[in-house]
């Protein structure tokens, strides 16, 4: 994919062409941050909750061992088969192997960013296995063969007239037509289809209780238990960090989670598996992948405590104006920023610092994750690992040099105004990227050191 | 070593000294009536509301909008008008239903929610593949928060429950609200006095 190799600046830049598209998009995500804020303003104790959240991820992280010992043994007492993978290719490999030993080849699936984390679908599909996703959002961005561009709108980026135009050459609508109720209705025949003839059902997890066994999934289409309730064989996919202590605690967690998420007051399904139905399967795979690194760091370490909902990228002015894709990770926006470069420093290292540092996702996070000082501290970590992109460690240089000296500093700041004003060319042109979306600032005629020394009196 | 004992050893060995269990505050009642929220809560989401004092009215209720169809019911009053007999059939065969009727232990009025087990469902996927979904619920029933909800679920052992909160709903298509994605085209909450 030539996409991977592309920085976020890049890809930002690729998105920014349709200038009324970036409008669009905008506009979209923040309408959806005034939804969150209008249904959480009416919560009494909505800081309460969230730092009650907050708290109680600090302590599951804290004491995980045992509680991820705790949840495995509740789960095989429930009936559940449990399994363990490392990374993600131990993932993918327990999910075909569970397939190949039911000679099924054919799944559905629905909404789990651990399996986008883990590329699965690839994975399935170079090994025989055809996956429909069922979410409707996932199907789109299937159908249309990129990646979700948002973790909980995986298809926020595209217009209903090219949503129209992939089921008219997919699912046979009708040329032109673009009304979202006709468009969801074949989708709607469609995944029927799918979900009474597969055999096979892959779901992700959003909470699992330790005190239990059972775990908690959350959809406002009925995709999950569509496709859980009638498939032979339901496997269940979870980070080890989605554990929660006891059933009580999703008190919190369902208070937080879709109000913060899409500003409804809880979704329209929040299903409670506890034990496989008669004659069903059930798999759970409990998957590391980098997880239990982030938790030796201790900076970054609360990002694991992340439930998932999307808020911070709703409210990010750079993740509404540069769109998900540019993020070129799973987990888009400032959460994905500060969850990517532990899994690959190096590619990446762009991420971090695509943010103004403004704060609003630490804002709005309903589990109070330090977001924007995370992607400050990953900042210093890349640049002292060596994988600052080289204009900008270029530039921090000068910038050094030039702070260091007050004789380099002055000289240099008299230079400034005068190629400002006598050769404003040089400056404002397109290899200057700061120009790109500015004006260059009028010159003032003298600097603030001089006018002081003439004012002082 | 295995993945397992891989994966456990590197959690000991990372996690950090351990904080404590927060202590569950009191959360505040949130001053209004609980069943006048949830009434505007469920209608706000997009579920119809009726209030009835019976089973004969929940009766009359199906025969007025349901005249065609298939119907189940695991309650049992209903086996005159609805289909009582489906525990043992296979899931697919649901797949017809135009409408299913259940029983739900409790309402919760912040957001319209009402709990449904297994044991109340005839089979689990029956409140999801019908086409029209009708849920019963006791007017003393309906909780205020889902602090409540769960103090009142405590450790029932159901193999398998679910909060529903309305009908099945998707806004992936440029945000716009479409009812009856996957699962049912309506709600209807029945409050029984």
């Amino acid at each position: 994919m030539i996409q991977e190799l592309k920085d976020h600046a890049t890809l930002a830049d690729d998105f920014n062409k349709d200038e009324d598209r970036v409008g669009w998009h905008d506009d979209t995500l923040w309408w959806i941050r005034e939804k969150r804020d209008k249904i959480a303003w009416q919560v009494p104790d909505w800081e309460l909750l969230r730092d009650a959240a907050s708290n109680i991820k600090d302590h599951v992280l804290s004491n995980l061992n045992p509680y991820l010992l705790q949840f495995e043994a509740n789960a095989i007492a429930n009936g559940i088969t449990v399994h363990w993978a490392a990374d993600a290719a131990g993932h993918n490999q327990i999910v075909l192997n569970i397939l190949r030993e039911k000679e099924i080849n054919k799944l559905v699936k629905s909404k789990s960013m651990l399996t986008e984390e883990c590329h699965l679908n690839d994975f399935l599909a170079d090994n025989g296995v055809d996956v429909i996703d069922s979410d409707l959002g996932e199907r789109i961005v299937q159908l249309a063969e990129e990646p979700p561009s948002h973790i909980v709108l995986p298809c926020i980026h595209k217009k209903k007239e090219e949503i129209g135009a992939l089921f008219h050459k997919h699912l046979g609508t009708p040329e032109g037509n673009s009304d979202p109720q006709l468009l969801t209705e074949a989708a709607r025949h469609h995944l029927r289809e799918t979900f009474l003839s597969r055999k096979a059902t892959v779901t992700g997890i959003n909470f699992a209780v330790a005190e239990t066994g059972e775990f908690v999934i959350c959809t406002n289409e009925g995709n999950a238990d569509m496709g859980a309730h009638l498939a032979d064989v339901h496997i269940a996919c979870m980070g080890i960090e989605k554990i929660i202590p006891e059933r009580k605690d999703l008190g919190v967690f369902l208070r937080l989670l879709a109000r913060s998420a899409t500003g409804q007051p809880i979704t329209t399904y929040s299903s409670h598996f506890k034990k496989p139905r008669e004659n069903q399967e059930m798999h759970i795979i409990l998957v590391d992948n980098g997880r239990t690194k982030q938790l030796g760091r201790e900076d970054f370490r609360n990002s694991l405590k992340c439930i998932r909902c999307g808020a911070c990228m709703n409210t990010c002015p750079v993740y509404r104006r540069s769109g998900g894709h540019s993020y070129h990770y799973a987990i888009t926006g400032p959460i994905g920023a500060i969850l990517a470069p532990n899994l690959d420093m190096e590619k990446y290292s762009d991420l971090p610092f695509a943010s103004t540092l403004c704060g609003s996702c630490t804002n709005v996070c309903p589990v109070k994750i330090d977001i924007h000082q995370q992607l400050y501290k990953w900042r210093q970590v890349i640049v002292q690992n060596g994988y600052a992109p080289k204009a900008k460690e270029l530039s921090m240089k000068m910038m050094a040099f030039t702070l260091s000296s007050p004789f380099v500093y002055h000289t240099a700041g008299k230079m400034g105004r005068a190629v400002l004003k006598y050769a404003p060319f040089t400056v404002n042109n397109s290899f200057n990227p700061w120009y790109k979306q500015r004006d260059m600032p009028e010159v003032p005629s003298a600097s603030f050191g001089e006018w002081y020394k003439k004012n002082r009196n | 070593m295995s993945s397992r004992a891989q994966i456990l050893a590197a959690v000991l060995a990372n996690q950090p000294t351990i904080l404590p269990m927060p202590a569950f505050q009191p959360f505040s009642p949130t001053g209004e009536n609980s069943f006048d929220k949830f009434v505007a809560t469920a209608k706000g989401i997009g579920s119809s509301v009726y209030f009835l004092s019976g089973i004969a009215q929940v009766k009359q209720l199906i025969y007025t909008n349901f005249s065609a169809g298939r119907i189940i019911s695991p309650i049992e009053e209903l086996s005159d008008v609805a289909e009582f007999d489906f525990a043992d059939l296979d899931a697919h065969t649901l797949e017809d239903v135009e409408l299913g009727v259940f029983k739900a232990h409790f309402g919760v009025a912040e957001n319209s929610a009402l709990w449904v087990t297994e044991d109340l469902l005839g089979k689990r996927v029956s409140p999801f593949i019908c086409q029209h979904l009708m849920l019963l619920v006791n007017k003393t029933d309906i909780l205020q928060n889902m602090h409540q909800a769960y103090d009142r679920i405590g450790a029932a052992n159901y193999d398998f429950g679910t909060f529903i909160a309305g009908p099945s709903k998707t806004a992936d298509i440029e945000q716009s609200l479409v009812l009856g994605a996957h699962g049912p085209r309506s709600l209807a909450v029945v409050i029984l006095d």
